[in-house]
């Protein structure tokens, strides 16, 4: 009961919020609300007990990458983004890709609540803390891709500072 | 107790909160103390005995001080700023242990280490919206440039805590204390490279000298607290004085055997068990020798009376039971102590650094440092197997950490550009 009325109340807050990241016209209040949306989600990690993923979510996105977009947003013209009209080409796109998703809505609801049963999780051995066992499954079960991936990202992040020093030089 | 969990958790906050506040209050008068002792000047004298009601004095004023919001300025993120500060600040005093009982620990998460790491991390948009949000450019430069220090120097800070956790196995505070408890060794001597990585990158995320370069005075006036004045300029100090016993009190848990004794396993060195009341006598002793020179007596009888009250309050301490009882929080509060005067001790010693060699030192030397240290220890650990004998860990883990320093240092160094031609590039 009390679990559940945390999760509507991080709920309404990570949607609320949602929606104030895209209306704001100043970017920087933007990217604020953005802050408050990564942390009720990272809330709700924290409710379903996957406390090593609500860490992370607070380490990387809020900690890290949020920082990054504000150093970024305070280096613009915060008054003439907020004079310009958001949005105003893309709007049909927009309104496609609503259509497209409350049509998945309207069907999920249509078919009932087993349709978004996505079968039970295994529980971690109990002598093993959170972190372990996300550890356990990365490493044993999915090592290949783990690996593949963190390839990719130090491949974007060499070519990234090797295109920064072309330019400085 | 048992069946109010949150009263106790509540009560226990209110505690810390009050002793935290009281610390960073007498922090800064010691501050201002130490730094007038080693410049050869007296520091604060006029509130009370030797200024020691000046951080009462202080805060009342800037309670008092007007308020001002600059006319241009956003105001609601300006005023919202500062109060991130300092409760990201404060919040992570909860996972910090004070001692092995449960009467001294708020509470015990799992991912104590990484919850540290992701809410001092925010500590950082207190300073970047403030700086934006008063619409003025020094303090716009200043928090861009704190925005990069801070990101740069969170990496090494990471990446030495990942060394720790290797060692001591687990995420918990009070795990991580226990471990070194087990071993009979402070992590300090198995992580010698990675506390001084530590260290350094503390230093530079509390925005403490010489990494002061947010809030050098002679470049950009004040920084990013520029604008701040009366109350939220308030805030913004106590958090950064806040962080300075955050840091040192994880530095401590991590490094410095948190709240065990100095060497607890060998039993040639119990006496020092005896120390809590000792030290409160010589505190006795000292009051009193300057208490006798003090020609107010206003002055003079409150040094008798807080002599006196030290005296008593050893004798207390003396007995074998509360003896016991006050070890752990003693040897904590010690070593949290001689820390934050190393922080001071800084600040009188070393000059700023310049922007470039403030980035030089944290991508090129520490960066590598830290990823060398952190494979040095998996290594070392791996080598070792379960269960390695102590002095055979700890020997193995120095040599580890003299190799990568002397590779990162020949790698680095030869690297590195010479003094001569970084003038050149910068022109200055």
């Amino acid at each position: 009961m009390l679990a559940q009325s945390v999760f509507l109340i991080l709920a309404v807050v990570a949607l609320s919020s949602g929606v104030m990241v895209i209306t704001r016209r100043n970017p920087v209040h933007s990217v604020i609300w953005l802050i408050v949306t990564l942390f009720s989600v990272g809330g709700i990690f924290l409710l379903q007990y996957a406390q090593f993923l609500f860490a992370v979510q607070i380490i990387l996105y809020v900690g890290g990458i949020m920082v990054l977009y504000l150093f970024v947003i305070m280096l613009i013209r915060v008054e003439t983004v907020a004079k310009q009209a958001p949005y105003s080409r893309q709007w049909a796109i927009g309104l496609g890709a609503v259509l497209v998703l409350a049509c998945e809505l309207m069907y999920g609801v249509y078919t009932g609540v087993e349709s978004f049963h996505l079968g039970t999780p295994s529980r971690p051995p109990v002598d093993m803390n959170n972190t372990e066992a996300v550890a356990g499954v990365l490493y044993n079960n999915y090592m290949l891709p783990v690996e593949i991936a963190s390839l990719l990202l130090l491949v974007a992040m060499v070519g990234a500072v090797l295109m920064a020093k072309k330019r400085f030089e | 107790m048992e069946n109010y969990p949150l009263l106790v958790a509540a009560i226990k906050i209110v505690i810390v909160f009050l002793v935290l506040s009281g610390v960073v209050a007498y922090m800064v008068l010691a501050e201002r103390k130490v730094l007038a002792f080693m410049q050869a000047r007296l520091g604060p004298m006029r509130v009370g005995p030797w200024g020691l009601f000046q951080p009462a004095a202080d805060g009342l004023k800037l309670l008092l001080k007007e308020d001002i919001i600059p006319a241009g300025a956003d105001k609601f993120v300006f005023l919202i700023a500062p109060v991130i500060s300092v409760v990201a600040a404060f919040t992570v005093f909860a996972v910090i242990p004070y001692g092995p009982s449960s009467a001294l620990i708020i509470t015990d998460l799992n991912v104590g280490l990484l919850f540290v790491v992701a809410v001092s991390s925010l500590g950082i948009y207190g300073i970047i919206l403030g700086g934006w949000a008063s619409n003025s450019h020094y303090p716009l430069l200043g928090s861009l440039r704190s925005a990069a220090q801070l990101v740069s120097y969170e990496i090494p800070a990471g990446m030495a805590i990942v060394g720790v956790l290797l060692v001591s196995n687990s995420l918990s505070l009070v795990k991580i204390v226990e471990a070194q408890q087990s071993s009979g060794l402070w992590n300090f001597f198995l992580q010698p490279l990675g506390f001084l990585i530590f260290l350094i990158a503390a230093v530079a995320e509390t925005n403490r000298n010489p990494f002061d370069l947010p809030e050098a005075e002679s470049e950009l006036t004040a920084g990013f607290h520029t604008e701040y004045s009366g109350f939220r300029f308030a805030l913004y100090f106590m958090a950064e004085y806040t962080s300075m016993v955050l840091v040192s009190a994880l530095a401590v848990v991590l490094f410095w055997g948190g709240w065990l004794r100095p060497f607890a396993s060998v039993a040639a060195l119990d006496f020092l068990n005896y120390l809590p009341p000792v030290s409160l006598l010589m505190i006795a002793g000292v009051v009193f020798f300057f208490a006798r020179r003090n020609p107010v007596p206003a002055e003079k009888w409150f040094l008798v009376a807080v002599a006196a009250g030290s005296a008593v309050l050893a004798g207390v301490v003396a007995v074998p039971v509360v003896m016991t009882a006050v070890q752990p929080i003693f040897w904590f509060t010690a070593k949290v102590f001689a820390l934050l005067y190393a922080f001071i001790w800084y600040r009188a010693t070393f000059p700023r650094y310049r922007y470039d060699q403030l980035m030089n030192v944290g991508w090129r030397w520490l960066i590598p440092l830290a990823l060398g240290n952190l494979i040095a220890t998996a290594c070392v650990l791996w080598w070792a197997g379960p269960n390695p004998g102590r002095l055979k860990l700890f020997f193995a883990m120095l040599a580890a950490n003299l190799a990568v320093a002397i590779v990162v240092a020949l790698l680095v160094g030869w690297r590195s550009p010479t003094a001569a031609a970084v003038e050149k590039q910068t022109g200055s």
